[in-house]
Protein backbone atom coordinates (compact mmCIF):
# COMPACT_ATOMS: atom_id res chain seq x y z
CA UNK A 1 0.00 0.00 0.00
CA UNK A 2 1.19 3.48 -0.85
CA UNK A 3 1.57 6.02 1.89
CA UNK A 4 3.12 5.47 5.26
CA UNK A 5 3.04 9.19 5.83
CA UNK A 6 0.01 9.25 8.11
CA UNK A 7 0.99 12.53 9.68
CA UNK A 8 1.02 14.46 6.38
CA UNK A 9 -2.17 16.46 6.08
CA UNK A 10 -3.44 16.62 2.48
CA UNK A 11 -6.99 17.84 3.03
CA UNK A 12 -8.09 21.03 4.73
CA UNK A 13 -10.65 20.95 7.51
CA UNK A 14 -13.40 22.07 5.11
CA UNK A 15 -12.70 19.06 2.90
CA UNK A 16 -10.89 21.02 0.17
CA UNK A 17 -7.38 20.14 -0.95
CA UNK A 18 -4.21 21.99 -0.07
CA UNK A 19 -4.26 23.97 -3.33
CA UNK A 20 -7.92 24.87 -2.77
CA UNK A 21 -9.39 22.45 -5.31
CA UNK A 22 -12.48 20.38 -4.62
CA UNK A 23 -12.03 16.59 -4.61
CA UNK A 24 -13.45 16.26 -8.12
CA UNK A 25 -11.68 19.31 -9.58
CA UNK A 26 -8.94 19.14 -12.16
CA UNK A 27 -5.89 21.37 -12.40
CA UNK A 28 -6.18 23.94 -15.21
CA UNK A 29 -5.38 22.51 -18.65
CA UNK A 30 -4.33 24.35 -21.80
CA UNK A 31 -3.29 22.83 -25.13
CA UNK A 32 -1.60 24.25 -28.20
CA UNK A 33 -1.33 22.27 -31.44
CA UNK A 34 1.31 22.55 -34.15
CA UNK A 35 4.07 24.29 -32.20
CA UNK A 36 7.07 22.60 -33.87
CA UNK A 37 7.56 23.44 -37.56
CA UNK A 38 9.99 20.57 -38.22
CA UNK A 39 7.64 17.86 -36.96
CA UNK A 40 4.78 16.36 -38.98
CA UNK A 41 2.54 17.02 -35.98
CA UNK A 42 3.13 18.49 -32.54
CA UNK A 43 1.42 19.71 -29.41
CA UNK A 44 2.16 21.34 -26.10
CA UNK A 45 0.03 20.50 -23.07
CA UNK A 46 0.11 22.47 -19.82
CA UNK A 47 -1.69 20.64 -17.02
CA UNK A 48 -1.27 22.39 -13.70
CA UNK A 49 2.48 22.84 -13.41
CA UNK A 50 3.18 19.98 -15.86
CA UNK A 51 4.38 20.97 -19.30
CA UNK A 52 4.70 18.31 -22.01
CA UNK A 53 5.66 18.71 -25.66
CA UNK A 54 4.95 15.90 -28.13
CA UNK A 55 6.23 15.61 -31.71
CA UNK A 56 5.14 13.05 -34.31
CA UNK A 57 7.20 12.02 -37.34
CA UNK A 58 6.08 9.65 -40.07
CA UNK A 59 4.75 7.23 -41.10
CA UNK A 60 8.22 6.29 -42.32
CA UNK A 61 10.02 3.08 -43.21
CA UNK A 62 10.66 1.16 -39.98
CA UNK A 63 14.35 0.82 -39.15
CA UNK A 64 15.98 -1.46 -38.11
CA UNK A 65 14.17 -3.94 -40.32
CA UNK A 66 13.69 -6.45 -37.52
CA UNK A 67 11.07 -4.15 -35.94
CA UNK A 68 8.98 -4.05 -39.13
CA UNK A 69 5.58 -5.72 -39.10
CA UNK A 70 4.34 -6.90 -42.50
CA UNK A 71 0.71 -6.13 -41.72
CA UNK A 72 0.86 -2.93 -39.69
CA UNK A 73 2.87 0.03 -38.51
CA UNK A 74 4.76 0.10 -35.24
CA UNK A 75 4.54 3.08 -32.94
CA UNK A 76 7.88 4.06 -31.49
CA UNK A 77 7.40 6.23 -28.41
CA UNK A 78 10.21 7.96 -26.57
CA UNK A 79 9.10 9.54 -23.29
CA UNK A 80 11.75 11.65 -21.64
CA UNK A 81 11.87 14.02 -18.71
CA UNK A 82 14.14 17.01 -19.20
CA UNK A 83 16.94 17.25 -16.62
CA UNK A 84 15.48 20.56 -15.41
CA UNK A 85 11.86 19.32 -15.19
CA UNK A 86 11.97 18.61 -11.44
CA UNK A 87 13.57 20.27 -8.43
CA UNK A 88 16.23 17.54 -8.31
CA UNK A 89 18.19 17.33 -11.56
CA UNK A 90 17.36 14.18 -13.55
CA UNK A 91 20.26 12.39 -15.18
CA UNK A 92 19.74 12.73 -18.97
CA UNK A 93 18.90 9.67 -21.01
CA UNK A 94 16.69 6.62 -20.74
CA UNK A 95 16.05 5.04 -17.37
CA UNK A 96 13.82 2.25 -16.13
CA UNK A 97 10.87 4.57 -15.55
CA UNK A 98 11.02 6.29 -18.93
CA UNK A 99 11.29 2.91 -20.70
CA UNK A 100 8.22 1.66 -18.90
CA UNK A 101 6.20 4.78 -19.67
CA UNK A 102 7.34 4.72 -23.32
CA UNK A 103 6.17 1.12 -23.60
CA UNK A 104 2.74 1.60 -22.02
CA UNK A 105 2.19 4.80 -24.01
CA UNK A 106 3.07 3.02 -27.28
CA UNK A 107 0.67 0.19 -26.47
CA UNK A 108 -2.10 2.65 -25.59
CA UNK A 109 -1.59 4.58 -28.84
CA UNK A 110 -1.41 1.39 -30.94
CA UNK A 111 -4.94 0.55 -29.82
CA UNK A 112 -6.35 3.77 -31.31
CA UNK A 113 -4.16 4.45 -34.36
CA UNK A 114 -5.25 2.60 -37.52
CA UNK A 115 -1.86 0.92 -37.74
CA UNK A 116 -3.01 -1.57 -40.39
CA UNK A 117 -3.05 1.29 -42.94
CA UNK A 118 0.75 1.50 -42.90
CA UNK A 119 2.41 -1.93 -43.13
CA UNK A 120 6.17 -2.06 -42.49
CA UNK A 121 6.11 1.54 -41.32
CA UNK A 122 7.00 3.31 -38.13
CA UNK A 123 5.32 6.29 -36.52
CA UNK A 124 7.75 8.05 -34.19
CA UNK A 125 6.31 9.85 -31.18
CA UNK A 126 8.63 11.94 -29.02
CA UNK A 127 7.29 13.12 -25.66
CA UNK A 128 9.41 15.56 -23.72
CA UNK A 129 8.40 16.60 -20.22
CA UNK A 130 9.66 20.12 -19.67
CA UNK A 131 8.16 20.58 -16.21
CA UNK A 132 6.87 17.84 -13.93
CA UNK A 133 4.35 17.99 -11.11
CA UNK A 134 2.77 14.49 -10.89
CA UNK A 135 0.79 12.84 -13.67
CA UNK A 136 3.33 13.34 -16.45
CA UNK A 137 2.50 10.05 -18.20
CA UNK A 138 -1.12 11.19 -18.57
CA UNK A 139 -0.07 14.62 -19.83
CA UNK A 140 2.33 12.94 -22.26
CA UNK A 141 -0.42 10.70 -23.65
CA UNK A 142 -2.75 13.66 -24.13
CA UNK A 143 0.01 15.62 -25.90
CA UNK A 144 0.81 12.61 -28.11
CA UNK A 145 -2.85 12.24 -29.12
CA UNK A 146 -3.12 15.88 -30.21
CA UNK A 147 0.22 15.65 -32.06
CA UNK A 148 -0.92 12.48 -33.88
CA UNK A 149 -4.14 14.19 -34.95
CA UNK A 150 -2.14 17.25 -36.05
CA UNK A 151 0.10 14.96 -38.14
CA UNK A 152 -2.93 13.54 -39.98
CA UNK A 153 -2.46 10.02 -38.60
CA UNK A 154 -5.80 8.16 -38.82
CA UNK A 155 -7.18 7.18 -35.40
CA UNK A 156 -10.41 5.70 -34.04
CA UNK A 157 -10.47 8.34 -31.31
CA UNK A 158 -8.20 10.78 -29.51
CA UNK A 159 -6.98 9.16 -26.32
CA UNK A 160 -6.99 11.27 -23.17
CA UNK A 161 -4.72 10.62 -20.18
CA UNK A 162 -6.24 11.35 -16.75
CA UNK A 163 -5.61 10.18 -13.19
CA UNK A 164 -7.47 9.90 -9.92
CA UNK A 165 -6.25 8.69 -6.56
CA UNK A 166 -6.86 8.43 -2.85
CA UNK A 167 -5.63 10.73 -0.11
CA UNK A 168 -6.61 10.52 3.53
CA UNK A 169 -9.17 7.81 2.61
CA UNK A 170 -10.83 10.22 0.16
CA UNK A 171 -10.97 9.66 -3.59
CA UNK A 172 -9.75 12.73 -5.48
CA UNK A 173 -9.29 13.67 -9.13
CA UNK A 174 -5.96 14.64 -10.64
CA UNK A 175 -3.31 14.30 -7.92
CA UNK A 176 -0.73 17.04 -7.53
CA UNK A 177 2.84 16.44 -6.37
CA UNK A 178 2.20 16.28 -2.62
CA UNK A 179 -0.89 14.09 -3.10
CA UNK A 180 1.05 11.78 -5.42
CA UNK A 181 3.97 11.47 -3.00
CA UNK A 182 2.03 11.11 0.24
CA UNK A 183 -1.31 9.73 -0.99
CA UNK A 184 -2.66 6.20 -0.68
CA UNK A 185 -3.40 5.32 -4.31
CA UNK A 186 -2.96 6.56 -7.89
CA UNK A 187 -5.05 5.42 -10.88
CA UNK A 188 -3.82 6.79 -14.24
CA UNK A 189 -6.06 5.85 -17.16
CA UNK A 190 -6.11 6.37 -20.93
CA UNK A 191 -9.70 6.93 -22.01
CA UNK A 192 -11.31 7.12 -25.45
CA UNK A 193 -13.95 9.74 -24.69
CA UNK A 194 -16.23 9.12 -27.67
CA UNK A 195 -16.59 5.38 -27.14
CA UNK A 196 -15.95 5.25 -23.39
CA UNK A 197 -13.27 2.58 -23.87
CA UNK A 198 -10.13 2.32 -21.76
CA UNK A 199 -6.86 2.03 -23.67
CA UNK A 200 -4.56 1.80 -20.68
CA UNK A 201 -4.88 1.55 -16.94
CA UNK A 202 -2.35 1.36 -14.15
CA UNK A 203 -2.88 1.38 -10.41
CA UNK A 204 -0.48 2.10 -7.60
CA UNK A 205 -1.79 1.49 -4.06
CA UNK A 206 -5.12 0.03 -3.00
CA UNK A 207 -8.69 1.06 -3.78
CA UNK A 208 -11.86 -0.70 -2.69
CA UNK A 209 -14.38 -1.51 -5.49
CA UNK A 210 -16.49 1.50 -4.50
CA UNK A 211 -13.46 3.78 -4.42
CA UNK A 212 -12.34 2.41 -7.78
CA UNK A 213 -15.77 3.11 -9.30
CA UNK A 214 -15.76 6.65 -7.93
CA UNK A 215 -12.20 7.24 -9.21
CA UNK A 216 -13.22 6.02 -12.67
CA UNK A 217 -16.28 8.25 -12.60
CA UNK A 218 -14.01 11.22 -11.89
CA UNK A 219 -11.62 10.08 -14.64
CA UNK A 220 -14.37 9.83 -17.28
CA UNK A 221 -15.72 13.26 -16.32
CA UNK A 222 -12.23 14.79 -16.58
CA UNK A 223 -11.55 12.99 -19.87
CA UNK A 224 -14.60 14.64 -21.46
CA UNK A 225 -13.41 18.07 -20.31
CA UNK A 226 -9.85 17.54 -21.56
CA UNK A 227 -11.14 16.14 -24.85
CA UNK A 228 -13.06 19.35 -25.48
CA UNK A 229 -9.88 21.34 -24.86
CA UNK A 230 -8.00 19.05 -27.30
CA UNK A 231 -10.62 19.58 -30.02
CA UNK A 232 -10.59 23.33 -29.37
CA UNK A 233 -6.79 23.41 -29.73
CA UNK A 234 -6.98 21.72 -33.16
CA UNK A 235 -9.85 23.93 -34.29
CA UNK A 236 -8.01 27.06 -33.16
CA UNK A 237 -5.02 26.04 -35.23
CA UNK A 238 -6.85 25.29 -38.45
CA UNK A 239 -10.28 26.84 -38.21
CA UNK A 240 -9.28 30.08 -36.53
CA UNK A 241 -11.92 29.70 -33.84
CA UNK A 242 -13.47 27.64 -31.10
CA UNK A 243 -15.47 24.48 -31.70
CA UNK B 1 -23.91 16.43 -43.13
CA UNK B 2 -24.09 18.84 -45.98
CA UNK B 3 -20.76 20.42 -45.14
CA UNK B 4 -18.21 20.29 -47.85
CA UNK B 5 -20.78 20.75 -50.59
CA UNK B 6 -20.63 23.72 -52.86
CA UNK B 7 -21.89 26.81 -51.07
CA UNK B 8 -22.04 25.14 -47.66
CA UNK B 9 -19.78 26.17 -44.81
CA UNK B 10 -17.01 23.64 -44.31
CA UNK B 11 -16.88 21.73 -41.05
CA UNK B 12 -13.63 20.73 -39.37
CA UNK B 13 -13.73 17.26 -37.84
CA UNK B 14 -11.28 15.55 -35.48
CA UNK B 15 -10.49 11.84 -35.05
CA UNK B 16 -13.26 9.99 -33.22
CA UNK B 17 -15.92 12.60 -33.95
CA UNK B 18 -19.35 11.21 -34.94
CA UNK B 19 -20.32 12.94 -38.18
CA UNK B 20 -23.78 11.48 -38.79
CA UNK B 21 -25.75 8.30 -39.42
CA UNK B 22 -24.39 5.84 -41.97
CA UNK B 23 -27.74 4.74 -43.40
CA UNK B 24 -27.99 5.17 -47.14
CA UNK B 25 -24.54 6.66 -47.54
CA UNK B 26 -21.09 5.32 -48.27
CA UNK B 27 -17.98 5.84 -46.16
CA UNK B 28 -15.15 7.48 -48.08
CA UNK B 29 -11.55 8.09 -47.06
CA UNK B 30 -11.03 9.21 -43.48
CA UNK B 31 -14.34 7.71 -42.32
CA UNK B 32 -15.13 4.45 -40.53
CA UNK B 33 -18.54 3.03 -39.65
CA UNK B 34 -19.30 2.14 -36.03
CA UNK B 35 -22.78 1.20 -34.84
CA UNK B 36 -24.53 2.70 -37.88
CA UNK B 37 -22.71 5.97 -37.44
CA UNK B 38 -19.91 7.58 -39.43
CA UNK B 39 -16.81 8.34 -37.38
CA UNK B 40 -14.04 10.62 -38.66
CA UNK B 41 -10.56 9.14 -38.34
CA UNK B 42 -8.52 12.13 -39.42
CA UNK B 43 -8.31 15.82 -38.74
CA UNK B 44 -9.77 17.55 -41.77
CA UNK B 45 -12.74 19.04 -43.58
CA UNK B 46 -15.87 16.96 -43.93
CA UNK B 47 -17.01 16.45 -47.49
CA UNK B 48 -20.14 14.83 -48.90
CA UNK B 49 -20.13 14.17 -52.59
CA UNK B 50 -22.16 11.68 -54.66
CA UNK B 51 -23.63 10.15 -51.50
CA UNK B 52 -20.14 9.46 -50.14
CA UNK B 53 -19.00 11.04 -46.90
CA UNK B 54 -15.24 11.58 -46.58
CA UNK B 55 -12.67 13.74 -44.86
CA UNK B 56 -10.27 16.01 -46.75
CA UNK B 57 -7.29 15.70 -44.40
CA UNK B 58 -5.41 18.81 -43.28
CA UNK B 59 -2.16 16.85 -43.12
CA UNK B 60 -1.52 13.61 -44.92
CA UNK B 61 1.38 11.41 -45.95
CA UNK B 62 1.80 10.50 -49.63
CA UNK B 63 0.51 6.99 -50.30
CA UNK B 64 1.74 5.91 -53.76
CA UNK B 65 -0.73 4.41 -56.20
CA UNK B 66 -0.08 2.73 -59.49
CA UNK B 67 -0.02 5.27 -62.33
CA UNK B 68 0.87 8.31 -60.19
CA UNK B 69 3.11 10.90 -61.85
CA UNK B 70 5.79 11.80 -59.31
CA UNK B 71 8.85 13.99 -58.96
CA UNK B 72 11.54 11.79 -57.39
CA UNK B 73 15.02 12.49 -56.09
CA UNK B 74 17.71 9.83 -56.45
CA UNK B 75 18.64 8.66 -52.95
CA UNK B 76 20.83 5.61 -53.66
CA UNK B 77 22.42 4.04 -56.69
CA UNK B 78 23.19 0.33 -57.09
CA UNK B 79 24.72 -1.56 -60.00
CA UNK B 80 21.40 -2.12 -61.74
CA UNK B 81 18.85 0.14 -60.04
CA UNK B 82 18.17 3.46 -58.37
CA UNK B 83 16.34 4.13 -55.11
CA UNK B 84 14.25 7.29 -55.25
CA UNK B 85 12.98 9.50 -52.50
CA UNK B 86 9.36 9.91 -53.52
CA UNK B 87 8.25 11.91 -50.46
CA UNK B 88 6.49 8.85 -49.05
CA UNK B 89 7.05 6.41 -46.22
CA UNK B 90 9.16 4.20 -48.48
CA UNK B 91 11.66 4.75 -51.23
CA UNK B 92 10.69 3.91 -54.80
CA UNK B 93 12.79 1.51 -56.82
CA UNK B 94 13.67 2.23 -60.44
CA UNK B 95 15.24 -0.84 -62.13
CA UNK B 96 17.52 -0.21 -65.10
CA UNK B 97 15.08 -2.13 -67.30
CA UNK B 98 12.51 0.64 -66.71
CA UNK B 99 14.94 3.52 -67.29
CA UNK B 100 14.69 5.42 -70.59
CA UNK B 101 18.28 4.59 -71.53
CA UNK B 102 20.13 1.38 -72.32
CA UNK B 103 22.10 0.91 -69.13
CA UNK B 104 25.02 -1.48 -68.76
CA UNK B 105 25.22 -3.42 -65.50
CA UNK B 106 27.35 -1.34 -63.13
CA UNK B 107 26.96 1.87 -65.12
CA UNK B 108 23.79 3.19 -63.47
CA UNK B 109 25.67 6.08 -61.86
CA UNK B 110 26.73 7.39 -65.29
CA UNK B 111 23.09 8.12 -66.12
CA UNK B 112 21.78 9.33 -62.77
CA UNK B 113 23.53 10.02 -59.49
CA UNK B 114 22.42 10.79 -55.95
CA UNK B 115 20.53 14.10 -55.83
CA UNK B 116 19.32 14.05 -59.43
CA UNK B 117 15.65 14.86 -59.91
CA UNK B 118 13.42 12.85 -62.22
CA UNK B 119 9.90 12.85 -63.51
CA UNK B 120 8.67 9.27 -63.21
CA UNK B 121 5.51 7.25 -62.90
CA UNK B 122 4.57 4.64 -60.28
CA UNK B 123 4.52 1.30 -62.12
CA UNK B 124 3.44 -0.92 -59.26
CA UNK B 125 2.76 -0.88 -55.52
CA UNK B 126 2.31 -4.13 -53.65
CA UNK B 127 0.51 -4.74 -50.37
CA UNK B 128 3.78 -4.35 -48.44
CA UNK B 129 4.33 -0.85 -49.88
CA UNK B 130 7.13 -1.88 -52.24
CA UNK B 131 7.06 0.80 -54.95
CA UNK B 132 8.41 0.21 -58.45
CA UNK B 133 8.86 3.24 -60.67
CA UNK B 134 9.17 3.59 -64.41
CA UNK B 135 10.66 6.24 -66.65
CA UNK B 136 9.40 4.64 -69.84
CA UNK B 137 6.62 6.88 -71.07
CA UNK B 138 5.95 10.17 -72.79
CA UNK B 139 7.56 13.09 -70.96
CA UNK B 140 9.23 11.01 -68.27
CA UNK B 141 12.84 12.11 -67.96
CA UNK B 142 15.63 13.39 -65.82
CA UNK B 143 15.05 17.05 -64.90
CA UNK B 144 18.24 18.97 -65.54
CA UNK B 145 16.99 22.52 -65.00
CA UNK B 146 14.44 24.36 -62.93
CA UNK B 147 13.42 24.23 -59.29
CA UNK B 148 11.49 21.82 -57.11
CA UNK B 149 8.93 23.17 -54.64
CA UNK B 150 7.10 21.13 -52.03
CA UNK B 151 3.32 21.13 -51.86
CA UNK B 152 1.45 19.40 -49.02
CA UNK B 153 -0.01 16.24 -50.55
CA UNK B 154 -3.55 17.21 -49.56
CA UNK B 155 -3.22 20.46 -51.56
CA UNK B 156 -2.07 18.86 -54.85
CA UNK B 157 -5.58 18.65 -56.30
CA UNK B 158 -6.29 22.23 -55.25
CA UNK B 159 -3.18 23.49 -57.07
CA UNK B 160 -4.30 21.74 -60.23
CA UNK B 161 -7.96 22.71 -60.07
CA UNK B 162 -10.62 21.00 -62.10
CA UNK B 163 -9.18 19.83 -65.44
CA UNK B 164 -5.86 21.51 -64.52
CA UNK B 165 -7.46 24.94 -64.95
CA UNK B 166 -5.67 26.59 -62.03
CA UNK B 167 -2.34 24.97 -62.88
CA UNK B 168 -2.61 26.28 -66.45
CA UNK B 169 -3.47 29.73 -65.11
CA UNK B 170 -0.38 29.67 -62.91
CA UNK B 171 1.74 28.54 -65.89
CA UNK B 172 0.39 31.44 -67.97
CA UNK B 173 0.81 33.98 -65.17
CA UNK B 174 4.47 33.20 -64.51
CA UNK B 175 5.36 31.99 -68.02
CA UNK B 176 6.97 28.79 -66.67
CA UNK B 177 6.71 25.09 -67.32
CA UNK B 178 5.21 23.51 -64.22
CA UNK B 179 4.65 19.82 -63.51
CA UNK B 180 2.87 18.90 -60.30
CA UNK B 181 3.58 15.37 -59.05
CA UNK B 182 1.03 13.43 -57.03
CA UNK B 183 3.69 13.08 -54.34
CA UNK B 184 3.58 16.73 -53.34
CA UNK B 185 6.46 18.07 -55.41
CA UNK B 186 6.19 20.60 -58.20
CA UNK B 187 8.87 21.11 -60.83
CA UNK B 188 9.06 24.66 -62.15
CA UNK B 189 11.21 25.77 -65.08
CA UNK B 190 11.45 29.23 -66.57
CA UNK B 191 12.89 32.66 -65.82
CA UNK B 192 14.08 33.26 -62.27
CA UNK B 193 11.30 35.84 -61.78
CA UNK B 194 8.70 33.37 -63.03
CA UNK B 195 10.00 30.62 -60.74
CA UNK B 196 9.97 33.03 -57.78
CA UNK B 197 6.36 34.01 -58.59
CA UNK B 198 5.19 30.40 -58.79
CA UNK B 199 7.01 29.47 -55.57
CA UNK B 200 5.43 32.40 -53.79
CA UNK B 201 1.96 31.33 -54.94
CA UNK B 202 2.55 27.77 -53.75
CA UNK B 203 4.01 28.91 -50.42
CA UNK B 204 1.00 31.15 -49.88
CA UNK B 205 -1.25 28.15 -50.50
CA UNK B 206 0.70 26.15 -47.93
CA UNK B 207 0.29 28.93 -45.35
CA UNK B 208 -3.30 29.94 -46.04
CA UNK B 209 -4.67 26.97 -47.99
CA UNK B 210 -6.89 25.73 -45.17
CA UNK B 211 -8.89 28.95 -45.23
CA UNK B 212 -8.51 30.18 -48.83
CA UNK B 213 -8.92 28.57 -52.24
CA UNK B 214 -5.98 28.53 -54.65
CA UNK B 215 -8.04 30.54 -57.14
CA UNK B 216 -8.41 33.35 -54.58
CA UNK B 217 -4.67 33.28 -53.93
CA UNK B 218 -3.91 33.45 -57.67
CA UNK B 219 -6.38 36.35 -58.08
CA UNK B 220 -4.71 38.25 -55.24
CA UNK B 221 -1.23 37.64 -56.63
CA UNK B 222 -2.23 38.61 -60.17
CA UNK B 223 -3.88 41.82 -58.92
CA UNK B 224 -0.78 42.62 -56.87
CA UNK B 225 1.48 42.01 -59.89
CA UNK B 226 -0.70 44.29 -62.04
CA UNK B 227 -0.67 46.92 -59.27
CA UNK B 228 3.12 46.79 -59.02
CA UNK B 229 3.42 47.14 -62.81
Amino acid sequence: MMGGYGDVQLLNEDGSRLDGRKVDEMRPVSIEAGILPAADGSAKVTHGLNVAVAAVYGPMEAHPRKIQRQDRAVIDVRYNMAPFSTSDRIRPGFNRRSREISKVTAEALESVVLVERYPRSKIRVEIEILAAEAGTRCVGITAAAVALADAGIPMRDMIVGVASGKIEDTVVLDLDKAEDNYGQADLPVGILPNTGEIAFLQMDGDLSPDEYNLAMEYNFKAAKEIHEIMVDALKRRYDGGEA
Amino acid sequence: MSQGQVGAEQRLVTPGMAVGPSTGKRAGSGIIVAEESFIATQLGWLRELNNTVSVDPINAAYMPRSGDLIVGIVAEVRNNLWFMNINGSFQGLLPMSLAPWKVEFGAARQHMDVGDVVLARVQEVDECHNVVLTMKGVGLRRLNQGAVESIPVQHVDRVRGENNVLLQRMRDACDCRIMVGENGRAWIEGSSEGIAWARKAIQQLVREGHSKGFETILNEMENKTKGDA
